[in-house]
């Protein structure tokens, strides 16, 4: 861990997109689940995750989910048109 | 060469702005600070200025539009006052931890309500706690030459703070002084040209401003206020260099008549210059009483400070601002702490006066001063007094 001589001025960070290593996915108290037979793949949970943590899209057309980032905030589930996504108990 | 003129002091400062050949101006208009950026988007539009003058919708964005400017390493300033202080106080932390040397002219005045343009001194220990660098000004000519100083400071690599001006709404901003204005050539001999390794670049890319979780919160704070401490001996040998170029020595404690001075009066701002008249009729009445003014705010002068004052047996302090529901004013309450642990401090008697513009005559101040030294003496029941307010 860093002590306070090691800050770089400013706590300016010199390698840009580290942020990617940081596990938000830990925050989760849900977590979303998919039901590919419901899913039009029509992408609106890919549009409205706020984290990024929703993938576009996957060999067989599906969205993907980032497990390690999603932190469990359900937008997803809410605007999902045909109910292919609901949210169950975080369990891990 | 550089040439005395009468100018009105806030052209004195936009004149100093220019001069430091600013890359980017983001300010928004407010009274008493409008002249100043007036002087500036007159400087930008008649070609005589090669900035960015960016108009903006607010303060917030001022200082928003100000920070994103120097973290591309651009040299950048604004001005504002009082409410547009207010305004601007949650993009001010920014600055200040990410070590962008933006530089502003804050024209204090009193802060609603009532409502008032007029000077005083609530602004500034408002934004005290930001964490930037601030200088306050007695008069033009200070104005002008710390202006220029405090581009250096802020972008010395042993620096990298952003910088406040403090001038008195009105009793500096408006009014006309015989003023110094330097020259280019002298100014670029002064000031080298700002260069930043940790800039905004796409070809070498860092982030600014990120996220502090916990784990790393306090290590960058304590990284923070132990650089914003040690900056004062660059900002002592900077303001020496400056003296030895132009003549004109600033100090971060300045002194008038002090040295063997049993009583000492500590002020800030343009109403020192007044109190150096009541210092001078005490003195003819055979009393021995001096001036210490503060001109560097943050980092708080406590070594300095100690040292002015080191033959008083009583401080009066005056603040233009009060606590509400507090201790006595902001000023006195840093100095009382200031000499807490010392053995033997002298007695520190709070004044509160000049608030909203209201003047304090010469008469006032040496009122002030025999009546501290009464209070020193015998105690007071209030923990401060107000001067010159009708009871």
């Amino acid at each position: 861990m860093l002590t306070w001589k090691d800050i770089p001025i400013g706590a300016i960070v010199t390698a840009p997109g580290s942020a990617k290593e940081y596990r938000t996915g830990d925050w989760r108290s849900q977590r979303p689940v998919w039901d590919l037979a419901k899913c039009i793949k029509c992408g609106l949970c890919y549009i409205y995750c706020p984290d990024a943590s929703i993938g576009w899209k996957n060999e067989e057309g599906y969205p993907w989910w980032d497990e390690y980032h999603c932190k469990g905030c359900g937008i997803c589930a809410q605007e999902c048109w045909t109910k292919a996504i609901h949210m169950e108990e975080e369990t891990e | 060469m550089a040439k005395k003129v009468g100018t009105e002091v806030s052209f004195a400062a936009a004149e100093a702005v220019r001069l430091c050949n600013v890359d980017v101006i983001a300010a928004y208009p407010i009274t008493p600070q409008t002249h100043i950026v007036e002087k500036l988007s007159e400087y930008v539009a008649d070609g005589d200025l090669d900035a960015e003058y960016i108009c903006v919708e607010s303060e917030h964005s001022a200082m928003s539009a100000c920070c994103g400017s120097s973290a591309t390493g651009a040299r950048t300033f604004t001005a504002t006052a009082g409410q547009g202080l207010e305004l601007m106080h949650e993009v001010l932390t920014i600055p200040a931890s990410s070590r962008l040397p933006i530089v502003a002219t804050i024209c204090n005045r009193a802060l609603s309500g009532p409502l008032s343009v007029w000077g005083d001194h609530s602004d500034m220990m408002g934004v005290r706690d930001t964490g930037w660098i601030q200088m306050v000004a007695e008069n033009g000519q200070d104005v002008h030459d710390l202006i220029v100083t405090a581009f250096k400071i802020a972008e010395h690599k042993d620096v990298m703070f952003p910088v406040m001006i403090h001038m008195d709404g009105f009793h500096l901003t408006h009014v006309i002084e015989p003023i110094i204005l330097l020259d280019q050539e002298e100014v670029d001999k002064f000031l080298p040209p700002f260069s930043y390794d940790l800039k905004l670049d796409p070809d070498s890319p860092v982030s600014v401003g990120t996220y502090g979780p916990p784990h790393i919160y306090p290590e960058i704070k304590k990284a923070q206020q132990v650089a914003l401490v040690n900056t004062m001996d660059t900002i002592k040998t900077i303001w020496k260099e400056f003296g030895d170029m132009f003549g004109r020595y600033y100090n971060p404690v300045e002194t008038y008549r002090s040295e063997d001075a049993e009583t000492i009066l500590i002020t800030m701002g343009s109403f020192s210059e007044t109190a150096t008249l009541a210092v001078d009729a005490l003195r003819e009445k055979g009393k021995k009483v001096g001036l210490v003014r503060l001109r560097l705010w943050r980092p708080f002068p406590f070594a300095e400070l100690r040292d002015a004052v080191k033959s008083a047996d009583n401080m009066v302090v005056l603040d233009r601002a009060i606590s509400y529901g507090g201790p006595v004013g902001p000023l006195c309450s840093e100095i009382r702490s200031a000499f807490y642990m010392m053995k033997n401090r002298p007695a520190i008697v709070s004044y509160v006066s000049g608030l909203g513009g209201r003047d304090i005559s010469p008469e006032e101040f040496e009122e002030m001063i025999t009546r501290g030294e009464d209070i020193a003496r015998n105690g007071s029941e209030n923990e401060y007094e107000m001067l010159g307010v009708r009871e």
